[in-house]
């Protein structure tokens, strides 16, 4: 489980956010939300390790995960902005790579099985520079699934999909969640999640 | 892992091959231009050769630089492979060897061929050659921390050349010693010594300092 003790955070002279407590457990799931620039994207760095907590620490399983470093890394699967899609790849060799380079090597097959899950069955040797940016997210939707890690931290994972696509990334974390996995969402609109394990957090300007 | 991420840069490359060809024609040409400027004067350009040769691929290795993560950093590859639970030094190390196979190792493939025009001997190509081969991972590796510092910034490639080029300055002299010596009969092996000995040192810590590089920039 995922414990945040007194977050705070700042950018440049401006305080985004203090005093930020939660505790996530398995099966849980944290909305964040907020207006733009109120810093819910720094907030899922700092959740993934990439940035540092102005103040506060952050524990995985009761450690601190600066103490923890790769061994938290493995806990996680990270969605940014950025898809993580390399233009010159097609989008088999972008999912194969970038799961090999996370240390999970799949064969060709496998591959496919998690590109027809999102739907890019048909696009699956185009380069990645010919697809939609909601082909795109796809893509990295794929890679999310295929970390198989037990934390998903997601900054804005329903921006460009389509109604099919926000379907089915919801039934994604749905399912992630009935595994016992966890999820960190920022977003703008409703993942109609059950209430039950969802926590909110409101960021403020 | 490490051979993935090299296998994927060299994909990269060769789907981009334009930019690798820049640089190699750029090496080319400003090597030839010496012989052709200065004219048939065999002991003048034999003299100039170890460093108009060494200097060239400073300057070649340079326009690649700026290439090494900055297109991983903009569509956000980079951040996967950090948050990755491979150590950081390994990541780093292959990126620099995929650099050095790509960008460096056709200039000491070529750079033979390009001391005929300086009337090097035959004994002479071969020790640019290996002191090409011994010197040109210091300038990757020397040159990744640079590239990963300014990472993200403006002007980043001038910026490069400023940090990096005065740290480049040992390979240069003991390089550029070692084909001089060569040239005027002399051994080069204390030179390829001193030039290994500098490689061992850089392998050793650039790394290090190219990862903390790196994660202060995606910060």
């Amino acid at each position: 489980m995922l414990e945040a003790i007194n977050l705070g955070c700042v950018r440049g002279d401006r305080q985004l956010f203090t005093n930020l407590n939660f505790l996530l457990e398995p099966g849980g799931l944290i909305e964040v939300r907020g207006p733009n620039g109120s810093g819910k994207t720094s907030l899922l760095r700092i959740l993934c390790g990439l940035a540092a907590p102005a103040e506060g620490e952050l524990r995985w399983r009761s450690e601190d995960i600066r103490s923890l470093d790769e061994g938290y890394s493995g806990e996680i699967a990270y969605l940014a902005h950025q898809n993580g899609v390399k233009d010159e790849l097609t989008a088999i060799e972008n999912l194969r790579i970038s799961s090999a380079l996370n240390g999970q090597a799949l064969t060709k097959h496998e591959t496919q099985t998690f590109l027809e899950r999102v739907g890019l069955a048909r696009c699956q040797d185009l380069p990645a520079r010919v697809l939609s940016a909601g082909q795109r997210r796809r893509l990295a939707l794929a890679r999310l699934l295929a970390a198989d890690a037990s934390v998903w931290i997601l900054d804005e994972v329903m921006a460009s999909l389509d109604d099919a696509a926000v379907a089915l990334s919801r039934e994604f974390i749905s399912n992630h969640l009935n595994d016992g996995g966890m999820a960190i969402v920022a977003t703008h609109q409703e993942l109609g999640l059950p209430a039950s394990k969802t926590q909110r957090i409101d960021l403020r300007p | 892992m490490f051979w993935w991420l090299v296998w994927r840069d060299l994909i990269l490359a060769w789907r981009r091959r334009a930019d690798v060809l820049a640089t190699l024609f750029f090496f080319v040409i400003v090597v030839s231009l010496f012989p052709l400027g200065i004219g048939p004067e065999g002991r003048l350009l034999r003299t100039i050769a170890p460093g108009v040769v060494w200097v060239a691929a400073l300057l070649a290795s340079m326009l690649s630089l700026g290439r090494m993560f900055a297109g991983d950093y903009q569509d956000g590859t980079l951040e996967q492979m950090l948050l990755s639970p491979q150590s950081i030094y390994l990541l780093v190390f292959g990126k620099v060897f995929a650099h050095w196979l790509i960008s460096e190792v056709p200039l000491v493939v070529v750079a033979p061929l390009l001391g005929v025009q300086f009337g090097l001997a035959q004994n002479n190509l071969s020790t640019v050659a290996v002191s090409l081969l011994l010197g040109t991972p210091v300038l990757s590796i020397i040159g990744s921390v640079g590239a990963a510092l300014t990472l993200g910034l403006r002007a980043a490639n001038v910026l490069v050349a400023l940090l990096v080029l005065p740290l480049f300055i040992p390979a240069l002299i003991f390089g550029a010693g070692a084909v001089e010596a060569s040239v005027n009969g002399a051994s080069p092996r204390p030179w390829l010594l001193l030039l290994a000995a500098t490689l061992i040192v850089t392998l050793v810590f650039g790394p290090w300092a190219t990862g903390a590089a790196l994660k202060i920039s995606v910060e």
